[in-house]
């Protein structure tokens, strides 16, 4: 063990550790089905689901439901400094200062939002996942070094490695994806080797093992899926970190330069300027932001408490 | 406990190592090399091959990283092209008005988070614990840049009751001995500087404060209900003390335990680099200096920074990690 965050890292072990001592299921009910019921009669998680949902329909429409196209400009004889349309027929939420329908945009910005929040938690999933069956399937050497390369992405703050990686990448949508799926690696990698250390003891491990088994087929089929719970919900969780921490890169104007996408974190940033003279071009893209994160954040925590034996009660 | 400190003191290297390795491979891969970082975008190609003979970079690579890692050592990071000075000089000079924000931010958030949270707690059920867990909810999920213009629009351009920029009013002309500028005037008795610069650390510290404020509460919140249900404390009240005893010894002291955890990660991360806050309300500590770094490709700034930033981060981890060893002994063991 390093000296490094022993704390942090040690929450997330033992969030791995108590996905290892889970009870076979209630009523033969296999665990993952059992917390599906759960979540399923709860309204918390009903709410976060409701709102994920309802965003990701957005997204996958945009182009069917934005009233007008997102980049066209309208009522520019209107726009003066100082004066910004507001809303009025056919422009439900007005225009923001180059004349663009704010409507059409935050239901693109959506799509791009979401999109690069999703790419980038699934490949930060992949490749921490990688890493963390590397190290808890194989143990000894690959072990130590799969931690220690883990550790030292652990000793940059997260921001600070994200706007490293852009700066290398340069600016556009892929490098944002790649910035924040590389902040979110180490996490998955200790969460899922952490849960698969906890797995690799358990009883039904131990007779597959005794009875013969190979032992690529006790890791691929019976350790991991045990042990992948903790990774769901932390990915679940992710999915909001991924989406402010993208608005935040673009509001450092390392984001995607392209016009022609639309992006919450980029509308909030470019609103910054005329906060005083139209605040609803900075207000609504940052409520799309907080409701998102929202909707993830109560998805990701009932899910924990159904998937973890200690609320079990 | 003192091999436990020398221990994990030890276990440091390796990571800082492989930090260093990683930013210098970081500064060699970006387009142009540190050549163009020195001389700038519009560097002639001449001019970069002379910069490259002239500063060994033709040479083998590990011969370069050595070299690095020599300079490294001690605090050289070269030449800020935007400022035309050593970079560490630049860090020295901004790096104590971060670590002002932080103090005030994390005083703030919490001064305000642990009562908020013991209390959600006692009153388990509540009105107040309702508000509190949607307020930490709300506090995690909004962007901090977007809270930090809120503040600014409302108590400096609207209501005009705090400064809303700059770390001290630049009418104030301010004997410089720390570069803490609150200090500064305190040490000088220049009062009405130091007054000044508080003034002026106020809105970006409770933007800042915001979202360790959210996990404070929500932490001693969960900890004082985990505690409350413990043996020890059903055995406290039932061999009588006095409730507002078994609060005071036994609840708190046990559930403050991972807060502190809690406050020691959230120093580390608020003193690597306010970013954004600092950004919003130009105020001068290391987090505008990368943003400004970004913005006029100063890669050796990017470089220096974010090493001493990492170290810094580092340490305060460390530093957590043993008065953790520290407060519960049980840690101490491992």
């Amino acid at each position: 063990m390093t000296a490094l965050g022993d704390v942090k890292r040690q929450r997330i072990d033992e969030l791995a550790a108590r996905a290892g001592q889970l009870p076979a299921g209630e009523g033969g009910l296999s665990l993952t089905r059992s917390a599906f019921r759960r979540l399923r009669r709860d309204p918390v998680a009903i709410t976060g689901a409701v709102i994920v949902l309802v965003f990701l329909f957005v997204a996958a429409f945009a182009p069917l439901l934005a009233p007008r196209d997102p980049v066209s400009q309208y009522l520019l004889s209107e726009i003066r400094p100082g004066l910004i349309p507001g809303a009025r027929e056919g422009f439900p939420l007005g225009v923001d200062n180059l004349g663009r329908d704010l409507l059409s945009r935050l239901i693109y910005g959506a799509r791009q939002s979401l999109l690069i929040g999703v790419v980038s938690t699934v490949l930060g999933l992949v490749v921490g996942m990688t890493l963390g069956v590397l190290a808890g399937a194989f143990g000894g050497w690959v072990d130590t070094v799969v931690m220690r390369f883990v550790d030292i992405i652990l000793s940059i703050p997260g921001l600070l490695m994200a706007i490293t990686i852009s700066v290398l990448l340069g600016q556009n949508q892929y490098a944002l994806m790649i910035a924040i799926a590389v902040v979110q690696v180490p996490v998955f990698a200790r969460l899922l080797r952490g849960s698969m250390l906890a797995q690799r003891g358990s009883d039904y491990a131990v007779a597959a093992q005794a009875l013969g088994v190979k032992k690529r087929r006790i890791v691929f089929g019976h350790v991991l899926p045990n042990s992948l719970s903790p990774v769901i919900v932390q990915a679940t969780l992710s999915l909001a970190t991924a989406i402010i921490e993208a608005a935040a890169l673009s509001y450092l104007g390392l984001g995607d330069p392209d016009i022609a996408r639309p992006e919450w974190g980029a509308m909030l940033a470019n609103a910054q300027d005329f906060l005083s003279i139209r605040p609803a071009l900075a207000v609504w893209p940052a409520m799309c932001i907080i409701v998102v994160a929202l909707g993830f954040t109560l998805l990701g925590e009932r899910l924990r408490e159904a998937l973890d034996p200690k609320f079990r009660r | 406990m003192l091999r436990f400190i020398v221990r994990r003191l030890f276990q440091l290297i390796p990571i800082l190592l492989g930090l260093s390795v990683l930013l210098f491979a970081w500064l060699r891969a970006l387009p142009g090399g540190p050549a163009q970082a020195a001389l700038g975008e519009r560097a002639t190609p001449e001019a970069i091959a002379q910069y490259n003979e002239l500063f060994g970079l033709d040479e083998p690579l590990y011969v370069q990283y050595f070299r690095f890692l020599g300079r490294a050592v001690t605090l050289d990071f070269g030449n800020s092209t935007q400022y035309g000075r050593p970079v560490t000089e630049v860090f020295l000079e901004r790096f104590p008005g971060t670590i002002e924000l932080t103090v005030l931010a994390m005083i703030f958030a919490i001064g305000v988070g642990i009562p908020l949270g013991y209390l959600a707690a006692r009153r388990h059920g509540s009105f107040l614990d309702s508000a509190s867990v949607v307020g930490s909810l709300l506090g995690v999920a909004i962007p901090v840049f977007f809270l930090a213009y809120l503040l600014r629009l409302l108590f400096a351009v609207e209501l005009g009751w705090l400064p809303g920029s700059g770390r001290q009013d630049v009418r104030i002309d301010a004997t410089r001995i720390t570069n803490f500028y609150v200090l500064d005037g305190l040490m000088t008795r220049e009062w009405d500087a130091a007054w000044d610069a508080f003034l002026h650390l106020i809105l970006p510290a409770i933007a800042l404060g915001t979202i360790p404020l959210a996990i404070i509460v929500r932490i001693t919140r969960a900890s004082v209900l985990d505690v409350v249900n413990e043996d020890y404390v059903r055995t406290a009240n039932a061999k009588g003390l006095a409730t507002a005893t078994v609060r005071r010894r036994h609840v708190v002291r046990n559930a403050l335990l991972p807060v502190s955890t809690t406050i020691g990660l959230q120093t580390g991360l608020l003193l690597s680099g306010a970013v954004l806050t600092e950004t919003v309300f130009a105020f001068g500590g290391v987090g505008l200096t990368l943003r400004d770094a970004i913005t006029y490709r100063d890669f050796a700034v990017l470089q220096g920074f974010i090493l001493m930033l990492a170290v810094v981060y580092v340490l305060v981890n460390l530093l957590v990690d043993i008065s953790y060893g520290l407060l519960d002994p049980r840690v101490r063991v491992r």
